[in-house]
């Protein structure tokens, strides 16, 4: 039995409006554990409360009722001795813009009480490990989105962390530069780093997470690896119809019964079935003329829908 | 010992704080060449020019004392709590709303009131860098005529501890860049009038007594009493009510940070 790190049980935050109002329940209730060298994933749309989880692991968000025990320790009462061991990646950067990139480092690597010399021994290495060692000196404002994001998971490294939180690490980054940012992630957990990570890319969760929750409003309504959840909750694969958008409703209707189960978005129609072109050849069959068709996997996109009748990005 | 109390985390998360700004400072310091400025301009236009009209203040103790002698001490507590404020305001404000440089400062073992801490002593720093180098200004304008005022530098971190503390409490309440207008219109008003151009003597009793409640009207006093070599209980006051002051603004700053900042 590998080491547990975290531990929930009933985990609640109850947001209180300011100036009154009915107090919102961002998340209502949920265990999870996170073991040793795992890397475990929320998955969710927006406003499901897999940030407010992160800011409670954190220790910088009290939790508003059941238990949560981080490195076998309370945050109510030990939360500066929890930090001391968490590397802690926000969704929006917070680097100090005013700072050059390794001042950046030098600086945050003071907030834990590192002495000096260790930090810049440490800022060298992690700037080569954010692949911005040409930026070194220059400021933050001159640097790209995907370079910010990297510097942000180096500050994060520098108390070289048990445990590294990363709250959406690649929203809003181009494709380029999310492949990186996984290449470097992947590389953490490689080297036995556990991470924490909430995202709402689902090929992100793929990639990279050994374990996933799926969460929506406040609740987990999955658990398991990838691959369980996609083969408890989903057939094999997927069967892509479009249709002239007068036309769908109708199509829709004469599709119906085909593979396990029919999902009409707005500009398509999913026939969840194990075998995508067999069930391609029964709805030739029935006379529907699709403008394409295209069978695929399915995906972890593929259980939220089951799950939920949503897509995760709207 | 002092060694063992520098790395005891109560110390050690407030310096880090004022590390990071010190780090900053490092390419803008001549942004407090504009604080230094400010009431080197006031003393020469009107210490020296209006001075040259008034002569002598009229109504103290020691009627020899000179008008830029008068003034200047008033410029320098103005100086003092300029410094300090400014940073507890304007800077805090762009860090809590604009930069969320607290959120990241906060996921590491520093907690809230250490970054409170860390924020009025660096504030105090500031606010007596500039009141040092505009005191040496003075100096050799050759206003300095007694060893009291050698008294002007624990002032001066007296002063500019209070309108730290002052100022890290009424940034919670801010809500837009707008509301700094509100903080001009209680700040200028009492710049004019807390005795820093003339003596309290001016005014009618009751208005004098509203004026001696004024925080900087103390500041003042704290100043000008020593540099001006009469020394008497009035100093004790305002080191006590400046003190005072202090303390509670920053309790009342630690109450509202940890509601702003507690997500």
């Amino acid at each position: 039995m590998a080491d547990v790190l975290i531990e929930a049980k009933g985990l609640r935050k109850v947001h209180a409006p300011r100036g009154g109002g009915a107090p919102t329940e961002a998340v209502a209730g949920i265990d999870f554990t996170v073991t040793a060298g795992e890397a475990f994933g929320f998955l969710g749309p927006n406003g499901a409360g897999k940030s407010t989880t992160m800011r409670m692991v954190a220790a910088v968000s009290p939790i508003s009722g059941g238990r949560l025990s981080i490195l076998g320790m309370d945050p109510a009462t030990h939360g500066p001795q929890i930090r001391a061991r968490l590397g802690s990646v926000p969704q929006d950067d917070t680097l100090d813009t005013e700072l050059t990139v390794r001042e950046n480092l030098l600086v945050y690597g003071r907030y834990f009480g590192l002495p000096r010399a260790v930090i810049r021994e440490r800022a060298a290495q992690l700037l080569e490990f954010a692949r911005l060692e040409d930026k070194a000196d220059e400021q933050v404002e001159a640097l790209s989105g995907g370079m910010r994001r990297r510097l942000t998971i180096a500050r994060s490294l520098v108390n070289q962390p048990d445990i590294l939180l990363l709250d959406e690490p690649t929203t809003g980054l181009d494709p380029q530069a999310r492949h990186l940012l996984w290449e470097r992630l992947f590389r953490l957990k490689q080297q036995g780093v556990t991470l924490l990570l909430t995202t709402h890319y689902m090929d992100e969760a793929e990639q990279l997470c050994d374990r996933i929750v799926v969460m929506d409003h406040g609740r987990i309504v999955a658990e398991g690896s990838p691959r369980q959840l996609i083969t408890t909750h989903c057939t094999r694969e997927v069967l892509e119809l479009r249709f002239p958008a007068d036309l769908q409703a109708q199509a829709a209707e004469k599709v119906a019964g085909i593979g396990d189960r029919l999902e009409a978005l707005p500009d398509r129609l999913l026939v969840y079935a194990d075998d995508g072109e067999d069930a391609l050849a029964a709805v030739h069959r029935t006379g529907a003329e699709p403008l394409t068709a295209l069978v695929r996997r399915a995906g972890l996109e593929d259980v939220f829908l089951t799950l939920t009748g949503r897509t995760l990005v709207d | 010992m002092l060694g063992t109390l520098w790395k005891s985390p109560a110390v050690a998360g407030p310096a880090a704080l004022v590390e990071r700004n010190l780090v900053i400072y490092r390419h803008t310091w001549y942004l407090l060449l504009a604080e230094i400025f400010e009431p080197v301009l006031y003393l020469l236009s009107m210490g020296v020019g209006i001075g040259a009209l008034v002569g002598h203040v009229p109504g103290l103790g020691d009627p020899s004392v000179g008008y830029v002698d008068f003034v200047a001490p008033g410029l320098l507590a103005t100086a003092a709590m300029n410094g300090a404020m400014n940073e507890t305001t304007f800077n805090i404000y762009g860090k809590l709303k604009m930069l969320h440089t607290y959120d990241s400062i906060l996921a590491t073992p520093l907690r809230i009131r250490d970054v409170a801490l860390g924020e009025v002593a660096w504030a105090l720093l500031r606010g007596t860098a500039v009141t040092v180098v505009f005191g040496a200004a003075v100096a050799a304008f050759g206003l300095v005529h007694s060893l009291w005022a050698l008294l002007i530098l624990p002032g001066a971190l007296l002063i500019a501890f209070a309108f730290a503390a002052a100022g890290l409490a009424v940034v919670t309440y801010i809500r837009s860049w707008q509301d700094f207008q509100l903080v001009q219109l209680v700040m200028l008003p009492m710049f004019l009038f807390a005795t820093t151009f003339y003596p309290l003597g001016v005014y009618a009793r009751p208005v004098q007594i509203a004026v001696e409640c004024l925080p900087l009207y103390q500041s003042i006093e704290l100043i000008r009493e020593p540099s001006l070599g009469v020394v008497d209980a009035g100093v004790g006051w305002a080191a006590g009510y400046l003190l005072l002051f202090g303390c509670a603004s920053m309790a009342l700053a630690l109450r509202r940070l940890e509601r702003t900042l507690v997500p």
